[in-house]
Parts: structure tokens; sequence; C-alpha cells
């Protein structure tokens, strides 16, 4: 490489990491300056801080919760429901889309339900799920679940109906069982869309929890924030926003980071 | 038969070169695809007898049912008229394993893991896996990339990866289907004389198809020229050459270029007649 371009290539790494930078500084600054705007401006009574209170009003509220351990015990309630009705919902979605992106005449036999049952919007059938499984537990995990369900089996069909064939001829000429053809082929071979479906249904799981609880629930976020309401406690309801916004965030974080440790021939591109 | 008279038979086979049964006994086969566009033949009466041990090259013109006839016998594809009849040793041996044309390696394993693939189906001892898995990847110089996946190698590496899958396998019978068109011509020939020694040490049957003259007559111990479609016998032309044989010495011979040019002959009305064919299913 000659000296100029050398240069050149210096120079234009400097620039980008210059634009790295100046995008991160951007990054924290606006909401920083958005923050304080509200801040004034519910100080200066621009604003019905009935509806809009002061962030630090919202921040005061929030150190309290944690210190009293309201908001601990009711994000651990949202979570733990969260926890096993993605795995209620994940497990049979993974296994039963897996299935019928191998076998037609399974996905001819199910393809029509799920394609009837999926535009149901999951929160009109809560009064349904209250009805079978009663104001317990049990009725907001099926929520979750309902809801991690249907991204994760079209997700887990299309990415196993996306393997290139040549896959499956490889597999059937090295006596791979069924099982096998399962695990070594269909499996790891969809796990990039799998990702994309767990991703999606875990989103969409957070969405149902939060409302399931404002129905019928003891704690919980959703519980937290409905009651909020009822009590008029706004910056309660901040509170509550505030974290569910953050779960979402982690959620996303740590399932990219699962992502690039399942799917290591992907991420490595 | 019973096992053990196939296994009698295939011994003698074995020794007298092909007086005995043959390895594969192909007869009458045709294929007919049904498309969406109506029939279409892509094999017409094909009859063979490949003796144990033989080194079987297929050469034709392309879309002449090659690849039809290897998936066949690798039971990937059905004949609809005539059979094919493999002569089982009897041991717990895999009967064939395929090197596909293109690229057939799982993205989702490492090299070592696609190599031992075969192995690890058959559920083998680990130790076993270890040891047969590591020997092949030094045959074909890849045993420092073997935790690399294969979207980290170049295309003529993971071909010979894919070539190690199979040879890994230790089948009675091996499948290949054009393994040698992705590499360089250095490479080729480095891997056809090791391709060879490898094959010297186990003298299995090897059905290998191939676009090149030149590879058909330094690797075969005989080749089937196929006829333009639907896929037929042309001729089947020995190669006189005997083993072990030494590439570039081989084709230093003047009997090396007369063969090659016969078969050109042979060859070369069926190009032309593959093209015409082509031609017309563009007009149509
Ligand atoms: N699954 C299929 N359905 C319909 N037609 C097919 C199918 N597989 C192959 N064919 C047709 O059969 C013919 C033979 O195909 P084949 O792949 O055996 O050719 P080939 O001799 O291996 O060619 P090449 O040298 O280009 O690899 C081709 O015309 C092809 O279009
Ligand atoms: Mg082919």
């Amino acid at each position: 490489m000659s000296v100029a371009k050398k240069a050149r290539a210096a120079q234009s790494r400097t620039k980008m990491r210059v634009a790295k930078n100046r995008d991160l500084v951007i990054g924290i600054a606006s909401p920083l300056a958005l923050l304080l705007v509200w801040e004034l401006c519910a100080r200066l009574g621009a604003i019905d801080t009935r509806f809009f209170p002061a962030p630090s009003q919202v921040g005061a509220r929030l150190a309290a919760l944690v210190a009293s351990g309201a908001l601990w015990s009711d994000t651990a309630a949202s979570l733990t429901r969260l926890f096993w009705g993605t795995l209620l919902g994940g497990i049979p979605a993974l296994a039963l889309g897996i299935v019928m992106g191998l076998s037609r005449p399974i996905r001819a036999v199910f393809d029509p339900l799920v394609a009837a049952t999926y535009p149901i919007p999951k929160s009109a059938i809560l009064p349904l799920i209250l009805l079978i499984f009663g104001l317990g537990e049990a009725s907001k995990i099926v929520m979750v679940a309902t809801g991690v369900f249907y991204p994760v089996l079209i997700n887990a069909m299309a990415g196993v109906m996306e393997i290139n064939k040549i896959y499956l001829d490889v597999g059937h000429n090295f006596k791979a069982s069924r099982w096998q053809v399962f695990t070594t082929i269909a499996l790891p071979g969809a796990m990039p869309l799998i990702m994309t479906g767990v991703k999606l249904g875990v989103g969409m799981g957070l969405i149902l929890i939060t409302i399931a609880e404002m129905v019928g629930a003891e704690s919980g976020l959703g519980h937290m924030i409905w009651n909020a309401w009822e009590i008029l406690s706004v910056e309660t309801m901040y509170v509550g926003l505030i974290v569910v916004a953050l779960l979402g965030f982690l959620f996303s974080l740590a399932l990219t980071e699962l992502e690039r440790w399942l799917v290591p021939w992907k991420a490595a591109r | 038969m019973s096992d053990y008279s196939i296994q009698h038979n295939l011994a003698q086979a074995a020794a007298a070169g092909e007086a005995a049964a043959p390895k594969i006994r192909i007869h009458n086969l045709a294929k007919i695809f049904e498309t969406r566009r109506g029939r279409f033949a892509a094999l017409d009466d094909v009859s063979l007898d490949i003796p144990v041990g033989c080194f079987f090259m297929i050469v034709g013109p392309s879309g002449c049912g090659k690849t039809t006839l290897l998936r066949i016998l690798g039971g990937l594809e059905f004949e609809t008229h005539g059979s094919v009849e493999v002569a089982h040793s009897g041991s717990a041996r895999p009967l064939n394993s395929m090197v596909f044309q293109g690229d057939s390696l799982f993205p989702w394993m490492t090299v070592w893991q696609n190599a031992a693939y075969g192995l690890t189906m058959r559920g083998r001892p680990r130790a076993e896996i270890e040891e047969v898995v590591g020997h092949y990847l030094s045959r074909i110089g890849l045993t420092r990339f073997k935790d690399a996946y294969p979207h980290q190698l170049s295309g003529g590496m993971r071909q010979r990866v894919s070539i190690a899958r199979a040879f890994a396998n230790d089948p009675e019978i091996l499948l290949m289907d054009e393994p040698f068109s992705a590499l360089d011509e250095q490479n080729k020939l480095l891997l056809q004389g090791e391709l060879l020694r490898i094959w010297d040490e186990t003298r299995k049957t090897v059905l290998f198809i191939t676009h090149s003259v030149d590879e058909a007559v330094t690797l075969g111990d005989r080749i089937l020229v196929m006829s333009a479609h639907p896929g037929k016998v042309k001729t089947v032309i020995d190669v006189p050459f005997e083993r072990p044989r030494q590439v570039l010495e081989l084709r230093a011979r003047p009997e090396y270029g007369a063969l090659v040019y016969n078969i050109w002959d042979e060859l070369r009305d069926e190009v032309r007649r593959a093209r015409a064919q082509d031609e017309e299913g563009v007009r149509s």
C-alpha cells in the first residue's frame, strides 16, 4: 500500500470513529435534553403535571418504590409469568413448527388452523382465558403463551422450509434417523429464523402480560400501572411504564446475545 | 443368495477382477420426471455392470442425467423402470456415501463436525471418530481448519471437506459427483494424486462423474460416455493404464493422448446434440 493510500485509509478510519462517537453523544444528549425541557416546563407550569409529572417527581417515586421493595416484587411477579408463559408457548411451537416444516401432510393438517386463529388479537381472548383458567396465575401464563406461540411456530416452520433441500439429501444419504434429521439439520438450519420468532414472541408476551395483569391481578407491573390509575398516582404509573420499557430493551439485548451464541455461523459474517 | 455366498462371490470377484458377480448391476434403468411442463425422460434404458473395486468414470454432456443416475444409486431418487442391484458385503459398513455436486456442507457445523457426520449418525465410538476424521482431514490438508465454519473456507476447501466426509464414512461404494470441479488446476492435480493414493489403500468401488476427459482417463478403470437427453449408454471404454498411477507421468505418455482423443470423439457429437436441444428448448 502506498503512503498516500495508507494515510487516506487512516483518515477514513478516524472519520468513522469520530462519526461513531458523535452518534453516541447525540444518542445520550437528546433524551437528556428532552427530560430537561420537560422538567422546566413542569416547574414553570407550562404543562399539566397531573398528566405529565416532572421527571424529578417520577425519579423520587422510583426511589421510594425500590426502597420499599414494592417495585421489585411486582417486577418479579411479571418476570415469573413471562418466563413460564414463554416456555409453555415456545416449546410446543418450536416442536410443531419444525415438524410442520418437515412434513407436508402435517402442514396440511395444521396450516388452516394456524391461519384461522393467528389473526385473532390475543388481547381479545383475555376474557375467554379468564373464564377458563380463572383469575390466578394460570390465566396470565396462558396469555403470554398464546403471544409467544404464533411467532415462534410460524418462523420455525418458515425456517425449516427455507433449508436448502441438499442438506436433507445429505442427511438421507448418511443415514440420519428422523430424530437426527430433526436435531442436526432442521433445528440448527432453522435457528436464525427461530430466533427472530422468539424475539417477536417475547415482545408480544411482554405486551400481553401487562394487559393481563391489569385485569384481576394482585401483583405485577400491569397491576401496578392499573392500580396507579385507580388511585390517581400518576408518578407510579410512569415508574411502571419505564420499567416495562426497560425490560423490553434488556430482553432484546439478551436475545441478540443468545442468538450470537446459538448461530455462530451467521454472526461471524 | 445367502450372506455367505454373497461374500464368497465378492471375494472371488475381487480376486478375479470382474469375472464374478458385479458390485452394481443396472438393468434397463429409466427415469422419468413428472414436471409441470410434462414428462421429462432423464435416463432411458441404461444397462451397466460395475465390478467390485472398479474406479468407474461417467462423462456426458451437461443435463444428460449423470447426477440422476448417481442419486438413484444413492437412494435419493427412485427409478421409473428397470432395476438396480447392489451386492452388499454383509459387513456393518454403509453401502454408499455421496460427494454432492456443489455446496453441501452444513453451514452450522464446523469442518470437523461436517467430516464426522456419517460416523456420528451411525453412532460410532468417539475414539474411532477422532482417529478416522483426523486422518482424512490431514490427508486433504485441512487439519488447521478443523474448527472453522464452511463460510470461512474457500470453495475448493469446502469441496475437500465434503470428500473427507464421504471417505471417513468408509462406505463400500463412493459416489462422487464432480468433486473437483470447484478446484483450481493446481489443487485439482494434487487432490487427484491424493485420491488415487487413498483409493489404492482401500480399493473401494467408485463412481465418479466429471466433465473433464483428462480427469476421466487419469483416474478411471473404465469410462462410461453417456448420450445427450435422454441419457443412455453411448459407449463404455476401458482404461488400460496400470496402477498405481502417477498423474503427471501418465499424462506425458502418447497412449494417454490417444485415449483422450478417442473419448472426445465419442463425446463431441453428444455435446453438440445437447446444445441443439437446449436451443430448441429456448425457442419453443
Ligand atoms: N427433480 C427434477 N425434476 C425435474 N427434472 C429434473 C429433476 N432433476 C433433474 N431433472 C432434469 O433431468 C435432466 C438430467 O439432470 P442431471 O442433474 O442428472 O444432469 P447432469 O448430467 O448431472 O448435468 P450436469 O453435468 O450439468 O450436472 C436435466 O435435464 C434436468 O433438468
Ligand atoms: Mg450433475
